[in-house]
């Protein structure tokens, strides 16, 4: 899977998550949940979501490395690149 | 809410219908909500048609047999101050806020609130959770919250005067637990439906009743009966935001119990200095029903609750 086609994968589900919101506004650099003004229960149904999509399972402990769209594309790079 | 506009009907007159059935769609001033039917026996008449708007109390039709005394279900849930469901439109979005806005105006003219908090560590309770969490497949992960929920659901069991309502001029307590769960909407307003004997579930259980009271808060399909059953409610402002949030408790229910952000602060703990989790846990409750020791005694159970989880 190409960076482009994961970052589209990610933004596809963070739209179904926040359906209002503008994404193409959307900084890579910065948090998505505070742009997106996504919580707890949002934030497990994207990290549920990339498991049934991408099948990536993204442990508890790698939480802090998916909170950007950026480290999130590259987390997910590196996890379906390994395989 | 004063009247329900009659969508649909799912049932027929001659249909047999069961206890908990939904047989309406009925569109209110907070969104639109399923019917339930509260005896099982036949639908013999429809009294109010599609597209008619009645007021809040009308009976919708008549169940017959079967069951003795089968009652009416009404056009919406009488006394519910809870509003519901999000929708696109800006005239249902005013209509919420309206709904909010009589809920807790009544709230603060009529029920003097006292408040209590305290600050609980969650240090054992986050290093089960991970522990938990980390050997579990992602749909089967639990999140703070929902240990939240039990533990005020189970120290109610000790405090039951803080679980009921407050109608005409005395306290009713409610045998029956039914957590109301405070859900915000995106683009604004706020619902906070029951979730049905919360003190019989278990923390799987209460995980994906919440994802599915989330679900349906947002898309539409709540249950009159988790609007009209709450016995108290739950805030829970998770992990970002604010330290600390005193709630306006939802009348007739006579408390709201409120979780802030948990956040890592110093800690005492056996003469050492060290950083723990933390949340703010605050009650608001109403003084004609109760008072500040037994409302301390209900914060500190939650405490010693959420310090052994596997109580939970």
């Amino acid at each position: 899977m190409t960076r482009d086609a994961i970052r589209d994968a990610v933004l596809r589900i963070l739209g179904g998550i926040a359906p209002e919101a503008d994404l193409t506004k959307l900084r890579p650099d910065i948090p998505f949940r505070d742009q997106l003004d996504i919580d707890s229960m949002d934030f497990l149904n994207f990290v549920i979501a990339l498991d049934k999509e991408l099948r990536v399972d993204v442990p508890e402990t790698d939480y802090s490395r998916i909170t950007t769209l950026a480290g999130c594309v590259d987390y997910l790079s590196a996890q379906l690149g390994e395989r | 809410m004063t009247a329900g506009r009659l969508v649909q009907w799912y049932k027929r007159p001659g249909e047999t219908v069961r206890r908990g059935d939904i047989i309406a769609e009925v569109d209110t001033d907070k969104g639109a909500i399923d019917i339930e039917v509260f005896a099982t026996g036949v639908l013999e008449r429809i009294l109010v048609q599609p597209g008619q708007k009645v007021p809040v109390g009308t009976p919708l039709a008549i169940i017959g047999e079967e069951a003795k005394g089968a009652a009416a279900p009404s056009a919406v849930p009488p006394t519910q101050p809870v509003p519901t469901v999000p929708s696109a439109e800006p005239a249902a979005e005013e209509r919420m806020r309206q709904a909010i806005a009589a809920a807790v105006a009544r709230s603060k003219r009529e029920i003097p609130h006292f408040y209590l908090g305290t600050t609980i560590s969650l240090q054992r309770a986050t290093a089960w959770l991970a522990d938990r969490n980390a050997s579990r497949p992602v749909p089967d992960r639990l999140l703070m919250s929902v240990l939240f929920l039990k533990a005020v659901a189970l120290a109610l069991r000790e405090t039951p005067d803080l679980n009921g309502r407050w109608e005409q001029g005395r306290a009713l307590p409610n045998p029956a637990i039914h957590v109301g769960m405070a859900i915000a909407l995106r683009g604004g307003g706020v619902v906070a439906p029951a979730i049905h004997d919360t003190d019989h579930c278990s923390l799987d259980e209460l995980m994906k009743r919440s994802q599915d009271l989330v679900r349906r808060a947002r898309t539409g399909g709540l249950r009159s009966s988790e609007l009209s059953d709450p016995t108290i409610t739950v805030t829970s402002l998770g992990e970002r935001g604010v330290d600390t949030v005193f709630g306006v408790i939802y009348p007739p229910q006579v408390a709201i119990v409120g979780f802030g952000r948990i956040v890592d602060r110093p800690w005492v703990s056996g003469g050492q200095l060290v950083a723990h989790p933390v949340v703010s846990a605050t009650l608001a409750a109403d003084h004609r029903v109760t008072d500040g020791h037994r409302a301390a005694l209900f914060l500190a159970a939650v405490d010693t609750l959420l310090q052994d989880p596997t109580r939970l």
